[in-house]
């Protein structure tokens, strides 16, 4: 039961992170961390049944904090959006050096 | 202590210092008052002119015009201009100037006489206070009053005040009438002060202050571009000769340890006679001489230096300031007679030197210029009697030279100023009033200045009795005898025996006097003589110069005519007794003496017959000189300088100085400039140390830099890349660790 | 008499600390008064602004002045000393004291500080409070730098002096101000920062019996011994530092860049005192810390060497420059090499007469650089070619221009003969060759300095603009006539100033030999 669990954990993270790397939409490549974040939260849930609850502690943290960032995060690309009509990352360069 | 003991410690002597203060104080009165006169204030803000706009401007416009005007015309020349304005302290100035002069002049009179009744020969040093003491160097602001300072002194201030007196006459006139007093003023401070020193410093201080003021007086009308290139010129060329004589003097001190002529002389035996230290010693100050006394190969100053006024070239440019080489070489005599190498490298640039430029002076038209040339002909004679060791002959000479040149100068100063005023009365700007071509049959017009510049004439060409005669003979006299028996005849310059270069330098010697009768015959013809060429508009405007410019030339035709009284020779005072035999050569015996007999050795002197022989050959070759240049020369043949033809073929490449000034641009001034230009400043400096050393080491630190940067491209994507890579290599890592 | 009166009031007690502070408080006064003045307009703020700055610096130099009378220049001790902890763990002390020559160059700073204010009245316009409290600032630094007995002091003093100069050039400079200020700036920090490596090393080296490291000079002095080569080493971090600041050939190219691009008040503070501080450096820690290096043949070859190159290369690029001030600043090069060899040909008069030739420049090269200043002010330009005949609207310039000019040619009778007299008749007895190689400049300097005269006060007057030219203002020559009488004074009447220098001189000379006698055969005059 754990190694399936960790096995999807690590299909799930590996998704994410090929999203975060390949995709050019703002919105995807979000949801891509949001992947990669829930797979680390599988990781932590599976291995509480060893380690004890500390794990759970973890994702809690962890899903508050992505619910911050989301909160933040989806507010700029929405800000962006007002300003350039377009969310493509390629075009957001400002801070470019 | 010492001075207390001395017999003129009590007499008018002590004053020796008033002797330069005198003239200083001249210096500083005409100089405040050129000052005064000049000077306008300028507004409190200067750079406030920008900022308060039109107003101003329309108030300074027209004053600034009027005031260009006014000097613009005055540098056009002296004498040039529309309307004469005398500057407004002429009269003050025309008293402080010369006024000076006579006080100095008096008091050197005096000082002669208490040093003639107390026949001291030990000099008299008048310390004023200590100058430079470090360590073991102890420099003084010292004045030694001798036997030969004293000539000096009054040959500067005796003939210094005549000059003084006609440029009364010549200068008053011209805008810049008190600058030049001063100027003419501080000059003779600082001769006074050259002869005056009792140590090399302090001559050296005078030495260089001369060449100050003949820097300043050559560019006194400096709105002219050549006239001020003709000043830096002189000052230059007298800085090469003065950096020889500072190596003189640090050689001299760190060998024996002091700068003070009365030490020097006790001291001097120590040095090896004819050693290399002595020699080097002497061949430097040489150096120094030959720079001050225009000998070749420093002599280009001195014919571009006539661009100052007239009495200037006679004051400094003949009488006094260039004959500094031969006061030193006489002064550092002790020295000399025990480096016979460069005894007979002083004699034998000299003859040279009096060669070479007589052959010049054949074919020069300007009248100035062809003096210019004989003054660097005599000066080498005056260093052919130094040269051979005859020290008391070239004084004697210095002093007949002064006679007979500044009388010659300031003769052609009176010729040229009343070609000035002719041309001026006529409005005639376009003709030379200098070129001997635009004169001629002057005689009837300037009887005075024409008989007494032919006594001047006989002197330099050497025919007695004139005062050159005497003296001219008197050297070649004694290179003649030198060559027989000396010091010198036995060392040898360059592998070549000793008494062949003397026989050289007795032959170069005559052949300079034959061409010399020739070119100042035919400058006297040329100027004096034949039919008048300055045109028939300023013809009637010609006439003599104002008394206060005749009669100091009246007082050096005098001195000209009997001045060989001197120092008559025995040959002379045997046939007839005109009066005391050898004067000056006893008079100077205290100074000289010891060394006059150090190079003479035991020589056997020469036969009197043989010594008629020698005098009856040179006046044989001065009247020949002058015989053959009236018989040759046309001057009624001569046609205006506007008119004249170029000269071809030798007589072109006289009439160019032989092309020594502009050889000496191709092979030193210029390659100098391009050196420091090409390679030292844009090659070194902004090529190498700035461009590849500086800014290339900044720009090293930038390439680091810009590859630094190069990691940090700002795309989010190629950070994740890495950040991912990174990971991986790390999960890695850790599974190998496990 | 003059020695009592001030010993009465304690003087030497107080004198170099309140030298130190007053600047600082000027600077803070003028910083109070430009927040005060920040609503009135910018004349009335330059007017007040130089007005405050003048009353402190002459302020400074009247109360300095008591040290030509009230130090016992024969002393082998520090005059006027103090000493107060300031890092004690650490042996750092705020250490002061003076000789004769601190003494002397103390003085000629203080005496050209108010003139420079004099030489700035009218031309700084902008920011004139920031301006003035900065050469106070700087003024402390420099007079800290002679005083310091302190190694650690003395390189903070030494860094003090770099800032306000480096603000100075850039903030009120010309067009290329920002690369001149940051070329100054680096020169002087690469050679400072090798000092400081050395100064730490010397400090922990020499640890006192508790293992704190010491900073004291004299204790340094008699108690400093480095293994092997590690002399030489120190040696050549001192040298680079003050080689840059002198400067000497090849570490010369800041100056030029600096001058040209500095406002007058900047060129003339760099050129008379800070130039100074490289030979002062030299003299007061290079050659007694480490008489072994300086007497190796080697060493001194090498920098006699450098020393007769700068000689003759500054008074040969002097030569070509058509920039006035380009040409002084080479000039420069020049004078100052002849410090050096006169420092390192180490005789008596060599010695004597390189410090003397550090008051002349000051004298000579600070009145150039005034009198550029004030013809730049009437024509915004310094190129030679853009000037010519202008004695004949400005003959007090003129004569003003040509006296400075001779004193620095060294024409006899003006301070530059004395200095470099005396330096090359010392050297010659060391150092033959170098000495007869360095007197040829002689030549170049006249042709030089000739040629620049030529070409602004002679030759026609041929440019309108020159024609309108305004002469000298009673200000303008108020503040020149002092620089005059220094020439003619130092010229005809130097003894006072070498009597005051001889005893620290000949006690540098004497320790560098007899140091040196045991490890290497050095001759001695």
């Amino acid at each position: 039961m754990l190694a399936e669990s960790l096995t999807l954990s690590a299909a799930l993270f590996t998704i994410g992170v090929v999203g975060v790397l390949t995709r050019r939409n703002a919105i995807i490549v979000f949801m891509c961390v949001e992947l990669m974040l829930n797979a680390v939260n599988l990781s932590f849930v599976a291995l509480s049944r060893l380690y004890g609850a500390t794990g759970q502690v973890f994702v809690i943290f962890v899903m508050t904090v992505a619910a911050a960032e989301a909160a933040v995060g989806l507010a700029i690309i929405i800000a962006i959006f007002r300003h350039k009509k377009s969310v493509n990352l390629q075009d957001i360069n400002l801070l470019r050096g | 202590m010492l001075q207390n003991a001395h017999p003129l410690a009590e007499t008018v002597a002590r004053f020796v210092w008033w002797l330069p203060t005198v003239p200083l104080l001249g210096f500083l009165i005409n100089g405040a008052l050129s000052m005064f006169a000049a000077a306008k204030l300028g507004p409190a803000d200067p750079s406030a002119a920008d900022h308060h706009g039109h107003s101003g401007e329309a108030h300074d416009q027209p004053h600034a015009a009027e005031h260009g005007a006014e000097h613009g015309a005055a540098d056009a020349g002296h004498g040039d201009h529309g309307h004469v304005v005398r500057h407004k302290y002429a009269p003050i100035v025309s008293i402080v100037g010369p006024g000076v002069m006579v006080l100095a002049f008096g008091l050197a009179l005096a000082t002669f006489m208490a040093m003639r009744s107390a026949e001291s020969p030990a000099p008299y040093i008048n310390t004023l206070f200590s100058w430079l003491p470090v360590g073991d160097l102890k420099v003084d602001a010292a004045l030694q009053l001798d036997a030969l300072s004293m000539v000096m002194v009054l040959v500067i201030t005796g003939i210094g005040m005549l000059i003084h007196l006609f440029s009364v006459g010549y200068m008053q006139d011209d805008p810049g009438y008190p600058r030049y007093f001063a100027y003419l003023n501080l000059f003779v401070f600082f001769m006074l002060l050259l002869v005056l020193g009792a140590n090399y410093v302090v001559t050296f201080v005078g030495w260089e202050g001369v060449g100050l003021c003949s820097y300043l007086l050559i560019g006194f009308w400096f709105s002219d571009k050549a006239n001020a290139d003709a000043g830096k010129k002189a000052f230059v060329v007298n800085r090469i000769g003065d950096f020889g004589f500072m190596v003189a003097m640090f050689l001299l001190f760190s060998h024996l340890g002091t700068l003070d002529y009365a030490a020097i002389a006790e001291s001097a035996d120590k040095l090896p006679a004819g050693g290399i230290v002595v020699t080097a010693i002497c061949l430097f100050l040489f150096l120094g001489c030959a720079g001050k006394s225009a000998q070749i190969p420093l002599f280009v100053w001195l014919p571009d230096a006539m661009a100052g006024p007239t009495p200037v070239s006679a004051l400094i440019h003949a009488a006094t300031m260039v004959t500094a080489g031969v006061f030193l070489v006489a002064r550092s005599s002790m020295l000399f007679s025990l480096a016979p190498v460069a005894s007979l490298t002083v004699a034998l640039t000299g003859a040279v030197t009096a060669l070479f430029a007589a052959t010049i002076g054949l074919k020069q038209w300007d009248i100035k210029k062809v003096l210019a040339y004989s003054t660097v002909s005599q000066l080498g004679y005056m260093f052919v009697g130094v040269g051979v060791g005859a020290y008391s002959a070239g004084v004697f000479h210095l002093i007949t030279h002064a006679f007979f040149k500044a009388l010659l100068f300031l003769g052609s100063g009176s010729v040229i100023f009343s070609m000035h005023r002719a041309y001026h009365a006529t409005h005639n700007h376009g003709d030379d009033a200098q070129d001997m071509r635009n004169m001629g049959g002057l005689k009837q017009y300037m009887p005075i200045t024409w008989g007494l510049m032919w006594i001047a004439t006989l002197a330099i060409a050497g025919v007695p009795p004139f005062s050159g005669f005497f003296s001219k003979d008197e050297i070649l006299g004694a290179a003649f005898a030198r060559a027989h028996g000396s010091t010198l005849a036995d060392a040898s310059l360059l592998g070549i025996p000793g008494n062949i270069v003397l026989y050289t330098v007795w032959i170069f010697g005559l052949a300079a006097a034959l061409l010399t009768a020739i070119y100042m015959t035919r400058m006297m013809l040329y100027t004096f003589h034949g039919p008048n060429r300055t045109g028939d508009a300023a013809r009637p405007h010609l006439a003599e110069a104002p008394w206060i410019m005749t009669g100091p030339l009246l007082v050096l035709g005098v001195l000209s005519l009997a001045g060989g009284w001197l120092n008559l020779p025995e040959v002379v005072t045997d046939l007839m007794p005109l009066g005391p035999t050898a004067k000056l050569e006893h008079w100077l015996e205290p100074v000289v003496g010891e060394a006059t007999k150090r190079v003479a050795g035991a020589g056997t002197p020469v036969a009197a017959s043989t010594e008629e022989l020698l005098i009856g050959f040179a006046v044989a070759i001065a009247i020949a000189g002058i015989t053959i240049a009236v018989m040759r020369l046309k001057p009624s043949a001569l046609v205006p300088k506007s008119a004249a033809s170029p000269s071809t073929g030798l007589q072109s490449v006289l009439e160019n100085k032989w092309y020594v000034d502009e050889a000496y641009d191709a092979a030193i001034v210029r390659p100098t400039y391009t050196f420091s230009r090409s390679v030292l400043w844009t090659g070194v400096d902004i090529g190498l140390i700035d461009t590849i050393l500086v800014n290339g080491s900044a720009a090293a630190a930038r390439f680091l830099g810009w590859i630094g940067s190069q990691l940090q491209s700002g795309r989010v994507g190629t950070y994740a890349w890495l950040l991912v890579l990174g990971a991986v290599l790390l999960l890695r890592a850790f599974a190998r660790a496990s | 008499m003059m020695k009592e009166m001030l010993a009465s009031i304690g003087y030497n007690y107080w004198i170099l600390t309140v030298l130190l502070a007053l600047p600082i408080v000027g600077a803070v006064a003028l910083a109070f008064q430009a927040s005060a003045s920040a609503s009135q307009d910018a004349l009335a703020r330059m007017g007040s602004a130089r007005k405050l700055a003048l009353l402190f610096f002459a302020a400074e130099c009247l109360i300095s002045l008591g040290l030509w009378w009230s130090v016992d220049y024969g002393s082998p001790d520090w005059q006027a000393a103090a000493a107060v902890p300031w890092i004690p763990s650490w042996g750092i002390y705020y250490r002061i004291g003076v000789d004769g020559i601190a003494v002397v160059l103390m003085l000629m700073t203080t005496c050209i500080m108010p003139l420079t204010v004099l030489g700035s009245w009218t031309s700084i316009r902008e920011k004139p409070h920031a301006f003035y409290a900065l050469l106070l600032v700087l003024t402390t630094g420099m007079l800290g730098v002679f005083m310091s007995l302190d190694l650690v002091l003395f390189y903070v003093f030494w860094e003090l002096m770099l800032i306000p100069m480096y603000l100075i050039i850039g903030i009120w400079g010309g067009q290329r101000r920002l690369y001149a200020s940051l070329k100054f700036f680096l020169f002087t920090m690469l050679g400072s920062l090798l000092m400081l490596v050395a100064i730490l090393y010397i400090g922990l080296k020499t640890a006192d019996p508790l293992g704190r490291p010491v900073f004291n000079y004299d204790f340094i002095l008699q108690s400093a011994s480095y293994p092997g080569s590690a002399a030489l080493w120190l040696f050549g971090a001192f040298f680079v530092a003050f080689a840059v600041k002198v400067p000497m050939w090849p570490f010369h190219t800041w100056l030029p860049d600096a001058h040209v691009e500095a406002p007058t008040a900047g060129s003339v503070v760099l050129a008379s005192v800070m130039l100074k501080m490289g030979t002062f450096g030299f003299v007061r820690f290079a050659l007694p810390l480490f008489p072994d290096a300086v007497a190796n043949p080697m060493v001194r070859s090498t920098v006699i060497t450098l020393a007769v190159i700068g000689i003759v290369y500054g008074a040969l690029v002097s030569m070509v420059q058509p920039d006035f001030k380009k040409l002084v600043a080479y000039s420069s090069v020049s004078h100052l090499g002849f410090v050096m060899l006169g420092i390192f040909a180490l005789t008596t008069q060599s010695m004597q007469g390189a410090l003397l030739i550090n008051i002349n420049h000051a004298v000579s090269t600070g009145a150039l650089f005034l009198l550029i200043g004030m013809i730049y002010e009437r024509r915004h330009t310094r190129l030679l070619a853009d000037f010519g005949g202008i004695a004949k609207v400005m003959p007090i310039f003129a004569v003003m221009l040509t006296i400075v000019a001779l004193s620095s040619i060294g024409v006899p009778g003006t301070n530059g003969f004395v200095g470099e007299f005396l330096v090359l008749i010392g050297a010659f007895r060391t150092e033959p060759i170098a000495a007869t190689i360095a007197t040829t400049v002689v030549i170049f300097a006249a042709v030089y300095l000739l040629w620049a005269l030529q070409r602004i006060i002679y030759n026609p007057l041929a440019k309108p603009e020159n024609a309108a030219l305004k002469d000298l203002n009673a200000r303008e020559i108020g503040l020149l006539l002092p620089f005059i009488i220094a020439i003619f004074w130092l010229g005809l009447y130097p003894a006072p100033i070498l009597n005051r220098t001889h005893s620290a001189a000949t006690r540098i000379i004497e320790r560098v030999h007899g140091l040196s006698e045991s490890s290497s055969g050095s001759v001695r005059p």
